[in-house]
C-alpha cells in the first residue's frame, strides 16, 4: 500500500513539475519577445517586408509564412477576416520562413510578382492552388506556372525578376530573423511582438482581441 | 522488519529509482521537443524509442515486484545506451562529421542546449541510460547471490 502511494505521489509530482516548467518557459519567452518588440522592432518588421492594412493601425500582426505550407494557406482567409471585422486596426506584416524543401522558389515568384503590383493576388492564387504543386508526397513546383496567369502576371517578367539577388538576400534576412525569434514552424504569429503561445484559430483571435483592447 | 524484507525493499527501491530516471528523461525529452520545439534528430529518436517504453515496463515490474523485470528492461536500456554513447561521441567530435548518419533534416551534432557550460542534451541522455544500466546490473548481481 505504502509503495503504491510513493509511486502515485511521484507521478503527480512529475506531471506537476512538467506543467510548471511549461508555464515558466512560456512566460519567460513572452517576456523576452515583448521586450524585444520595443528594443529591437526591426527583427519583426524589416524595410522590405510586405504589409497589408492601414499605416495607422496599432495592432501589428506579424506572420512568418511559407507559400508551400498548408496551415498558412488555411489561416489566410481567417487572418483576412480578422482584418475585415476590425477595419483599420490591424496591419499584417508578411515575413518568410520557407521551411519546406525548395519553398524559396515560390517566395521568389511572389516577390517578383510584387514588382508588378500583383503581390496579394499572386499569394491568393498560390494558396488556392497549393495542393496541386506542393503536395508532400509528390511536390511539382513547375506546375505553379499554369496557375500564375490567373493572377494577371507577366510570366516572362517574373522569370527574369525572380533571380534578383535582392530577393535572395531578403529571404536570408527573414530566415535569420525567424531563427532569432525562435520560429520553427509556419505559420509563426506575433502580435505586437508577442508570440502566439498555443497554436490555433481561437488563440490567435484572443491574442489580437487583447491587443486591440489594450491599444484602442 | 526481517533481513529478507529489508533486502526486498531495497531491490524494489532500485527499480523505483530506474523508473524515476526513465520518467524524468521521457518528460524532459518531450519538453525539449514539444515545448521548446527543438526537432529531435534521427539519433535522438532511436534513444527515445528505447527510453519511452522503460517508463511503462519498469512501472509494471514494481507492482508486485517482479525480478524478471531485469530480463525485459536491460536489453532496452543497453540498446538505448549504445545509441546515446554513439551520439555523444559524434556530438563531442570524436567521430568526424563525414561519418554522421543523418545528413538530411536535423543535424545530430548541432548544439541546442548548453546547461552550465557542459551539460548538453546527448550528455543528459547518456547519463540517464548509464545510470539505469548500472542500477539494473547491480540489482542483477544482488538477486543472483
Amino acid at each position: 500500500m505504502k509503495k503504491q502511494f510513493i509511486v502515485f505521489i511521484s507521478i503527480v509530482f512529475l506531471i506537476l513539475l512538467f506543467v510548471l516548467g511549461v508555464n515558466l518557459y512560456k512566460n519567460q519567452r513572452a517576456k523576452k519577445y515583448g521586450f524585444m518588440a520595443q528594443e529591437n522592432a526591426s527583427t519583426f518588421v524589416r524595410e522590405h517586408s510586405q504589409t497589408l492594412g492601414s499605416d495607422d493601425a496599432k495592432v501589428y500582426l506579424i506572420e512568418f509564412s511559407d507559400p508551400a505550407c498548408e496551415t498558412c494557406s488555411a489561416f489566410h482567409p481567417f487572418v483576412k477576416n480578422l482584418m475585415a471585422v476590425n477595419p483599420g486596426k490591424i496591419k499584417l506584416i508578411v515575413r518568410y520562413a520557407p521551411f519546406h524543401d525548395g519553398a524559396d522558389y515560390f517566395v521568389k515568384i511572389l516577390e517578383a510578382a510584387r514588382k508588378q503590383g500583383k503581390y496579394w493576388e499572386t499569394l491568393e492564387v498560390m494558396y488556392k492552388t497549393q495542393r496541386y504543386w506542393a503536395s508532400h508526397h509528390n511536390p511539382q513546383p513547375k506546375l505553379i506556372w499554369k496557375f500564375l496567369p490567373s493572377a494577371g502576371l507577366d510570366l516572362e517578367k517574373i522569370r527574369n525578376d525572380m533571380n534578383d539577388p535582392e530577393i535572395a538576400r531578403l529571404i536570408k534576412q527573414d530566415l535569420a530573423d525567424a531563427k532569432t525569434l525562435n520560429v520553427r514552424k509556419t505559420p509563426g504569429f506575433f502580435v505586437n511582438g508577442k508570440p502566439l503561445q498555443s497554436f490555433g484559430y481561437k488563440q490567435l483571435q484572443e491574442l489580437i482581441d487583447a491587443e486591440i483592447k489594450e491599444n484602442y | 522488519m526481517t533481513h529478507l524484507e529489508q533486502a526486498s525493499n531495497s531491490n524494489w527501491t532500485i527499480i523505483f529509482i530506474c523508473w524515476i530516471i526513465a520518467s524524468v528523461s521521457t518528460l524532459g525529452s518531450l519538453f525539449f521537443s514539444e515545448i521548446m520545439e527543438f526537432a529531435p534528430c534521427a539519433l535522438c529518436w532511436y534513444q527515445r524509442i528505447f527510453m519511452f517504453p522503460l517508463v511503462l515496463i519498469l512501472l509494471v515490474g514494481l507492482f508486485p515486484f517482479d525480478k524478471s523485470i531485469i530480463k525485459y528492461a536491460l536489453p532496452l536500456a543497453l540498446a538505448g545506451w549504445s545509441f546515446a554513447f554513439y551520439h555523444y561521441l559524434l556530438y563531442s567530435g570524436f567521430i568526424p562529421e563525414s561519418l554522421q548518419p543523418c545528413s538530411q533534416g536535423v543535424s545530430c551534432s548541432e548544439t541546442y542546449l548548453d546547461l552550465f557550460g557542459f551539460l548538453t542534451i546527448p550528455m543528459l541522455s547518456l547519463i540517464s541510460f548509464s545510470t539505469i544500466v548500472t542500477l539494473l546490473f547491480i540489482l542483477k548481481r544482488r538477486l543472483s547471490k
